[in-house]
């Protein structure tokens, strides 16, 4: 390989930006170039909901100071790809420009789903994504007296809370019959569901949108749901999933299905070419628990990851590591770890699952039938990512799991020991030769009552 | 904003501008007697002399009694200085003592009355604003709309604030003469606690303690549902009020020297100065105690409580300035800077301040130790210069004038000797650090943005790296704040406390070889 080759990547997303860091770690010589056109700098896009309700200015989400990209001669280049010329090994920007490349890597990231509902591109119609999205959020609320959010995943909550932070009603479609229950069993989900009706969000389930209806100057007026009931609103948030952002790509050289058509190695049908993040869509399923597009911020970091050492030299295969994920619903924190799918049979699975009567306190544990730990949910507290890793990777028995829960809290000092009632109920359901931690004089002395 | 929150914040900025309006009441008479109570002996008969002019006449005001007084003062000490006659100057500034006993005012007559009118309704209104926050809504932290308040984003009520607070400190500490109704109004207090008459001190501890409950009690309602909050925020409550406020006037009342028992060198800069040791040493077997405790705690208490909790034991638990900065620093923590270059300029500073701070001190002992034989008194100008540049300037006109500004930890952050001596050893010998959650991180933000000590959290949770530096105080916010259940404040083995992860847990595709 040429050491002065030109490594041009599309998008400066995580998957992106991983990436480029990770080739200067282990090349100095190569020449990287980060084309965006939707904002010089990286930014964390899941913090935008946070710049919309005040809790931080956008500078804030940018994770890296601005002298670092020059320090490490990482070149920004600013500007939306109109068509890459595979042949050439170039691109045209919109404003005309031309960039040429050694190897290209296509990490462009997804769009909001639009799926066709008659009138979806009216004014006051949205999705959030970008950071256009979030400053056409900033306009179209402004005189808002009801709005409504349509899909019930994570952006769609993202948007709820945005909303009533500017103290705008919401109604929510939710088409599941409770809030992300396509990916949530069904007790979490209606813990959740529940939550968002304390925040006086009109949470309505198992309804679907049917049509917005125009104002008849362009904008929304109101939407009408599936079951023929009319809501007015005067803004629509479109929160339904995400789709790879690869329409510039279509009709070329480039395998395209739903996205960019990559092996384990990330390399496209063209040479020279590869794609990560968002946009990628896998062959082959890189495990069965996982999707061919994976569409999370730790996906999209680890895919940079895997790729910078193939472009230095080291060709990686990509292997994945047992899942995790993150969320935080309104108020509640969710973590997973392993595999906790929505539903499944019993023969396949054990289930234990314990929740705090009160709190929006939950934990459930899934078992093979060999009762060997296969993943875990966690909401209202925290748990140890570490832990869990081996844990599943090892397939420790669930009672092991249980018996040193304490190891793997990761709640602030001082906190309620919920572990403590996670190994009681355990033992009551399951059985087993231990004993449940007693709680320590400080715990007893000063700590949240559980 | 609930009705009731309405009355509370009309009644705090009643309270405020009662308080700010106090000084300009009254009127000032000055007489013969008043000198010679309030003069030392030494200074009585040249002082009797020297304000014979303005005995007996009224003035409508603080400005202008204390014009004529310092121009007569000033008249006298000019005329030695031009003859070079220093030894006749009379450095001692009566002003404060002389103003306060030449004033009668209303409030002076009912200062019961006055101090309900001022701080009573200011405290009254604050609760009344802090107590129903966030009633009937789930348990979390909101920091809604924070970035776009005029109070706590620079904005002009930020400001204001800002300038108002500056200007309190500069006439607190350098024209106390101004503030001798303020004063007046809280003797019967003082005379309670301590059976003597207030200084300006007593005031300003008295409000300082006030501010830190009401807006403590701010904290409890806004960290609701996280404990360690509550309990740090209960903690510096109780040591600023029973160990900075009460115990050191209860000592006075039983005649032992007033001590602050929390208070370490070298925050506390003039535990060693001559005056001090004197009363120590002076002051029985208590005096001896003292001494003895204060000296435990440098070169004991700060290395073991470091080594296993980390600096967070004294600066957000225990300290008097980090109770402030913990409570009404509180709304502007996400001001402090994050730039790498800032970082910078905090290692230099502060740094500097514990260097500066321990040479006066050596030479403040060998020069008390030798009789002041070996540098007279050049100590004293040492002293007069740190008093001013870094005790009053930097910890009070800055430290907490600039909390609209800079955020709620200027001072703590750039230049506390002591914060600098407890980082030394976090970052060198402690068993404290901030833990990361794996791969769990999202680059939010959150955590930079509300850490007061403008740590850049993110740099390090990001990469599944532990955070250990020695500017960091715990107070737990990065961690509090964080949506995804990152970062977590522990102690735990040395072993492990800093590391460098080649790859975040979660990707098998990279092989790490041991």
């Amino acid at each position: 390989m040429n050491p002065n080759r030109h490594i041009l990547i599309i998008g400066n997303g995580i998957a992106g930006v991983t990436l480029a860091r990770h080739i200067r770690k282990r090349d100095s010589s190569v020449k990287i170039t980060l084309v965006s056109g939707e904002s010089k700098y990286f930014f964390s896009r899941t913090a935008l909901m946070y710049v919309f309700m005040g809790h931080m200015k956008f500078e804030h989400t940018q994770p890296y100071e601005n002298f670092f990209w020059e320090k490490n001669r990482i070149d920004l280049k600013e500007g939306w790809v109109q068509s890459v010329d595979f042949d050439e090994k170039s691109l045209k920007l919109q404003s005309g420009e031309s960039l040429f490349y050694d190897q290209l890597v296509i990490a462009s990231g997804s769009k909001p789903n639009k799926f066709g509902w008659p009138g979806q591109d009216l004014k006051g119609v949205q999705g959030l994504y970008s950071k256009q999205d979030l400053e056409l959020m900033e306009e179209n609320t402004k005189e808002v007296k009801r709005a409504v959010i349509v899909g019930g995943g994570l952006i769609g909550i993202e948007m709820a809370e945005m909303l009533a932070y500017k103290k705008i009603p919401v109604t929510f479609l939710v088409r599941e019959t409770s809030f992300w229950r396509n990916v949530l069993p069904k007790e979490e989900s209606e813990m959740i569901s529940k939550h968002v009706r304390e925040h006086h969000i009109d949470l309505r389930l198992e309804t679907e949108l049917a049509e917005i209806i125009d104002d008849g100057n362009g904008k929304v007026k109101a939407v009408k749901t599936n079951h023929g009931e009319e809501i007015p609103c005067e803004f629509v948030g479109l929160t339904a999933g995400v789709t790879p952002n690869v329409d510039f790509l279509r009709n070329s050289k480039l395998e395209v299905n739903r996205g960019v058509v990559v092996n384990s190695k990330f390399e496209t049908n063209i040479p020279d070419v590869y794609s990560i993040g968002d946009c990628a869509e896998f062959q082959v399923k890189p495990a069965a628990d996982r999707k061919n597009i994976e569409q999370v911020w730790y996906t999209g970091r680890m895919h940079g990851e895997t790729l910078a050492l193939t472009l230095t030299g080291q060709a990686t295969d990509y292997q994945a590591g047992v899942w995790f994920n993150s969320a935080k619903f309104l108020d509640v924190e969710y973590q997973t770890y392993g595999t906790v799918p929505a539903d499944w049979k019993e023969e396949e699975f054990q289930s234990f699952y314990w929740e705090h009567p009160q709190k929006k306190v939950a934990f459930r544990m899934l078992m093979d039938t060999k009762g060997a730990i296969v993943g875990v949910n966690n909401f209202g507290f925290r748990l140890k990512h570490e832990f869990f890793d081996k844990a599943i990777k090892e397939k420790w028995t669930g009672q092991k799991v249980i018996s040193s829960l304490r190891k793997a809290n990761f709640d602030p000092e001082f906190f309620a020991p919920f572990y403590i009632e996670i190994q009681k109920a355990f033992l009551k359901e399951f059985g087993g030769d231990f004993k449940p931690e007693k709680r320590s004089f400080i715990q007893k002395l000063f700590g949240a009552s559980v | 904003m609930k009705v009731i929150q309405k009355i509370g914040l009309f009644l705090f900025l009643i309270g405020l501008g009662v308080f700010t309006t106090i000084p300009f009441l009254g009127t000032y008479e000055l007489n013969q007697e008043m000198v010679s109570a309030n003069t030392k002996d030494i200074h009585q008969e040249k002082m009797l002399e020297i304000l014979t002019p303005i005995y007996d006449q009224s003035y409508s005001s603080n400005f202008q009694f204390l014009s004529a007084f310092n121009q007569e003062f000033g008249n006298y000490n000019d005329a030695l200085k031009a003859e070079g006659k220093w030894d006749e100057v009379i450095w001692d500034d009566y002003s404060f003592s002389l103003g306060k006993a030449a004033l009668s005012s209303p409030v002076k007559d009912n200062p019961w009355l006055w101090m309900f009118l001022s701080i009573g309704l200011a405290v009254l209104g604050g609760l009344l604003y802090n107590l129903p926050k966030y009633k009937d809504e789930p348990e979390g932290i909101k920091n809604n709309g924070i970035f776009h308040s005029k109070m706590k984003n620079r904005g002009w009520l930020g400001m204001l604030t800002g300038s108002y607070l500056i200007l309190f400190y500069v006439i607190l500490y350098w024209f106390p003469a101004y503030l001798v109704n303020l004063v007046a109004m809280v003797d019967p207090l003082s005379m309670i606690f301590s059976g003597n008459p207030a200084s300006q001190w007593f005031l300003y501890g008295f409000v300082y303690t006030l501010a830190i409950i009401v807006m403590g009690i701010r904290m409890f309602r806004k960290y609701r549902g996280n404990k360690y909050q509550q309990l740090r925020t209960a903690s510096v409550m109780f040591f600023q009020t029973a160990f900075a406020f009460l115990i050191p006037e209860i000592l006075v009342l039983l005649n032992q020297p007033y001590f602050d028992f929390k208070n370490i060198w070298p925050l506390d800069y003039d535990f060693f100065y001559s005056y001090q040791l004197d009363s120590f040493l002076s002051g029985g077997s208590v005096g001896m105690f003292m001494l003895i405790w204060g000296i435990l705690l440098i070169i004991i208490g700060v290395p073991v409580f470091t080594y296993f909790f980390g600096k967070r034991w004294y600066c957000s638990w225990v300290c008097g300035c980090g109770g402030l900065a913990e409570t009404v620093g509180d709304p502007y923590r996400q001001l402090s800077d994050k730039s790498v270059k800032s970082w910078k300029i905090e290692r230099y500073l502060i740094n500097g301040v514990l260097v500066l701070a321990v040479v006066m001190t050596i030479l403040t002992i060998a020069n008390y130790f030798s009789d002041f034989w070996l540098l007279g008194t050049v100590t004293n100008e040492l002293h007069n210069f740190y008093g001013f540049a870094i005790g009053s300037a930097f910890a009070g006109v800055v430290g907490t004038g600039f909390y609209p500004f800079m955020g709620n930890r200027v001072w703590c952050r750039f230049g506390c000797p002591l914060a600098a001596y407890l980082g030394i050893v976090q970052r060198f010998k402690s068993r404290f650090r901030i833990s990361t959650n794996g791969g769990q991180c999202i680059s939010c933000g959150n955590c930079s943005t509300y850490c007061e000590m403008g740590i850049d959290v993110r740099w390090y949770a990001q990469r599944g790296q532990n955070i250990v530096r020695s500017s960091c105080v715990g107070c737990g916010v990065c961690s509090a704040v964080c949506p995804r259940g990152v970062l977590k404040l522990e102690n735990g083995p040395e072993e492990g406390r800093i590391n460098e992860l080649p790859i975040i847990i979660g990707n098998d595709s990279v092989k790490i070889n041991a």
